[in-house]
């Protein structure tokens, strides 16, 4: 959400949602212009001065992870005028910090990061805003505030708001109803606020009761095996929140092996796996809850901005946010054809 | 739980030319004579009692859901998997070695056999992909210790890092879903044969077949007496190099059909798929009463031990507990385990 500030009043705010942002980052519509400098909005196609972009991920060994080093390279392969400098990926904090020094050091114009550990990274992203490298902070967010320039990420909290208000609607007139929670990990900070979401957004159904909350690994075989237990449990139940689509393949699988369908599933994240699934309706699967892979397509954008000072088409400011959380869409049949190209395997 | 007499079991012909320490345990007691004059391992007994005070706990905590044959089932298939891979390590663990990289082998024969290439080639392919690359790498640890001189504990810590790695090359990190019908229709229940699913069964055939090659092979003798004293094992005429290369090539070949198992479990091949698998089967035949050092360890003890995993795993789903609570329960009850069994170990032997 664009936030109001002196200038922004002066040329009048525009509420954007974020949805907007992203589509207006293919637009060439030129907006309500800002008035001062050199600043134009950041998504116009037309080459600026050249940016070079330092990308440091974590290791791919998930298919969001995956998605998120295709989405970065394939936004960057768009700009003529940008070049990606992309480091191996890594779930070793040392190594990752090694990563991005060498990429202060080969002096990149900009930088993206999405650390492995937010926290454990902080250090050495204070490190290249001191040395003049603004940081474009991705999903798991650094300590400081001042260790980035810009964090764009996912909303963890709303996707268990909207898994739990697409759930309670659907079951809202039905008296007694019970829901079953496969979360993800459950030492993660954001396992906690998909659950956390879940359960505020249940609240607002008094005749809905969660009944049982099992934790898997984010893996197929985790969700697999976790899955079976839980219908084990629960003999009859109404619906089913998914915390994650890769699990969520496990999951289906335990649902096919016990035969069980007097319930609905809701996934998470938004796997094209899930989509199809969700396109065919031929199971109990009904909807998923987006945490798009294309926020690094975004951090991109936002980087260029950065390194050619623009603002961001479609809002008012001169300058880009300094921090932007997407939105977590219900993605159900009515809406998949919109959704199914940001689909990630 | 039935063992042969304690001479036959542990030294065989080599009994006279094997003195080290750990060649001559008193390992079993008691236990009184069975039919065919086999003795009952105490510390197998012992183990049945902790899953008998399971089953006892899952009966009267969630009598519906836990006492009921989907659930028994269940249990059974869940151990499974990790239960053929332990047998495999139950063996090296014997021999005194170590594989830390099963969980990485099982990952990288499942993503191996699932890639789109080869699922044309049908169940048959599948199959025999996950076995021959679980073989392959079984070698490559088998090669490294026996004729590297690498200690085993580095040698597959490297198999564990680079068949992870390779895992992960050649999925992408993406998850690789099984559509050969044949192979997805061995997980449903109608491939049940009197109620037994499939799995179940190739677990029970790979145990009786682990205790055969230990308790009534030469090679299972070898095996031992390789564990309790690798020279005089040497100086006894058993060439120990060759035989630990068997050793290794077996739990790969474990590791292989275990992969192959869960790609029927769970539908698919990922990279992270036995994650954690080493540590497991580890635990599950220590807790089996295999001796880490090596020169002593039963099949039916390791078996013994993945059930009361995943007995345990199974009480707690049912009961709702969340993650961290398990974790802790999880660690009381190992200990608690490890000492019933020593504490009517001694008292066997007093």
């Amino acid at each position: 959400m664009p936030e109001t500030s002196r200038r922004g009043l002066l040329f009048g705010t525009a509420a954007v949602s974020a949805g907007a942002f992203l589509t207006a980052c293919t637009s060439n519509e030129p907006k309500e212009k800002a008035a001062a400098q050199s600043n134009q909005p950041a998504a116009d196609d037309k080459p600026g001065t050249p940016v070079t972009i330092g990308f440091a991920g974590p290791q791919a060994d998930h298919g969001w992870l995956n998605a998120i080093n295709v989405n970065a390279k394939s936004r960057a392969e768009k700009y003529s005028e940008v070049t990606l400098e992309i480091t191996e990926g890594s779930n070793d904090t040392a190594a990752q910090i090694g990563q991005v020094k060498t990429l202060i050091n080969k002096k990149v114009d900009v930088l993206v990061v999405l650390p492995a550990d937010g926290k454990a990274l902080t250090q050495v992203g204070l490190e290249a805003m001191r040395a003049g490298i603004p940081v474009v902070n991705l999903d798991r967010v650094f300590a400081s505030p001042q260790a980035y320039r810009c964090w764009v990420g996912g909303d963890n909290y709303g996707m268990g708001l909207n898994a739990g208000h697409y759930i309670g609607e659907q079951l809202k007139d039905k008296a007694d109803a019970k829901v079953v929670e496969l979360a993800g990990i459950d030492n993660l900070e954001l396992t906690k606020q998909r659950s956390q979401g879940f359960a505020d957004a249940l609240k607002n159904y008094s005749n809905i009761k969660l009944v049982a909350r099992q934790a898997a690994d984010f893996t197929v075989e985790s969700g697999q095996a976790k899955m079976a237990q839980l219908l084990q449990a629960q003999k009859q139940f109404d619906a089913l929140w998914n915390h994650d689509d890769d699990q969520g393949v496990g999951a289906l699988r335990a649902i096919q092996q016990a035969g069980r369908d007097e319930f609905i599933m809701v996934g998470g994240a938004g796997a094209k796996s899930a989509m199809d699934a969700i396109k065919a309706d031929d199971s109990v699967l009904k909807a998923t809850v987006l945490y798009p892979p294309t926020m690094a397509a975004s951090a991109i954008d936002l980087a260029r901005a950065l390194g050619q000072s623009k603002g961001v088409a479609g809002l008012a400011e001169m300058e880009i946010p300094t921090s932007l959380t997407l939105y977590s869409a219900v993605v159900t049949k009515e809406n998949i054809d919109q959704y199914l190209p940001t689909g990630f395997s | 739980m039935t063992q042969p007499a304690p001479s036959a079991q542990h030294h065989g012909p080599e009994k006279g030319t094997v003195p080290g320490p750990a060649a001559a345990p008193p390992s079993k007691k008691g236990g009184g004579l069975r039919a065919l004059g086999l003795r009952v391992d105490v510390r197998n007994l012992s183990l049945l009692g902790v899953l008998a005070v399971l089953i006892a706990v899952g009966g009267i905590t969630e009598p519906e859901a836990f006492l009921d044959t989907g659930n028994l089932q269940l249990i059974l298939t869940q151990s499974s998997v990790i239960g053929v891979v332990t047998v495999g390590v139950t063996f090296v663990i014997i021999s005194g070695g170590i594989d830390l990289s099963v969980g990485a082998m099982v990952a990288l024969a499942s993503v191996w056999a699932t890639t789109l290439a080869t699922q044309e080639y049908g169940f048959a392919g599948i199959l025999f992909t996950a076995v021959v690359v679980g073989l392959a790498a079984g070698l490559v640890n088998g090669l490294l210790i026996s004729y590297g001189g690498m200690v085993p504990f580095i040698a597959t810590l490297a198999m564990l890092a680079s068949a992870r790695g390779l895992a992960l090359q050649i999925t992408d990190g993406k998850t690789q879903i099984v559509t050969v019908q044949s192979v997805l229709d061995l997980g449903l229940p109608d491939s049940y044969v009197l109620g037994i699913p499939p799995l179940v069964l190739v677990f029970a055939a790979v145990t009786v077949a682990g205790w055969l090659i230990l308790n009534r092979t030469t090679f299972g003798r070898r095996t031992v007496a390789v564990g309790g004293n690798a020279e005089a094992a040497r100086l006894a005429g058993i060439d120990v190099r060759r035989q630990r290369l068997y050793l290794y090539l077996l739990s790969g070949l474990c590791c292989g059909i275990a992969a192959f198992m869960l790609v029927i479990l769970s539908g698919s091949g990922q990279n992270t798929n036995g994650n954690l698998y080493e540590l497991d089967a580890i635990a599950a035949a220590i807790i089996g009463g295999t001796l880490l050092s090596g020169g002593r360890g039963t099949i039916v003890g390791s078996v013994l031990g993945v059930l009361v995993f995943t007995t345990i795993t199974n009480i707690f789903a049912l009961n709702n507990l969340q993650s961290d609570v398990q974790q802790i329960a999880k660690g009381a009850i190992i200990v608690a385990a490890v000492l019933v069994q020593r504490r009517t170990l001694r008292g066997g032997e007093t």
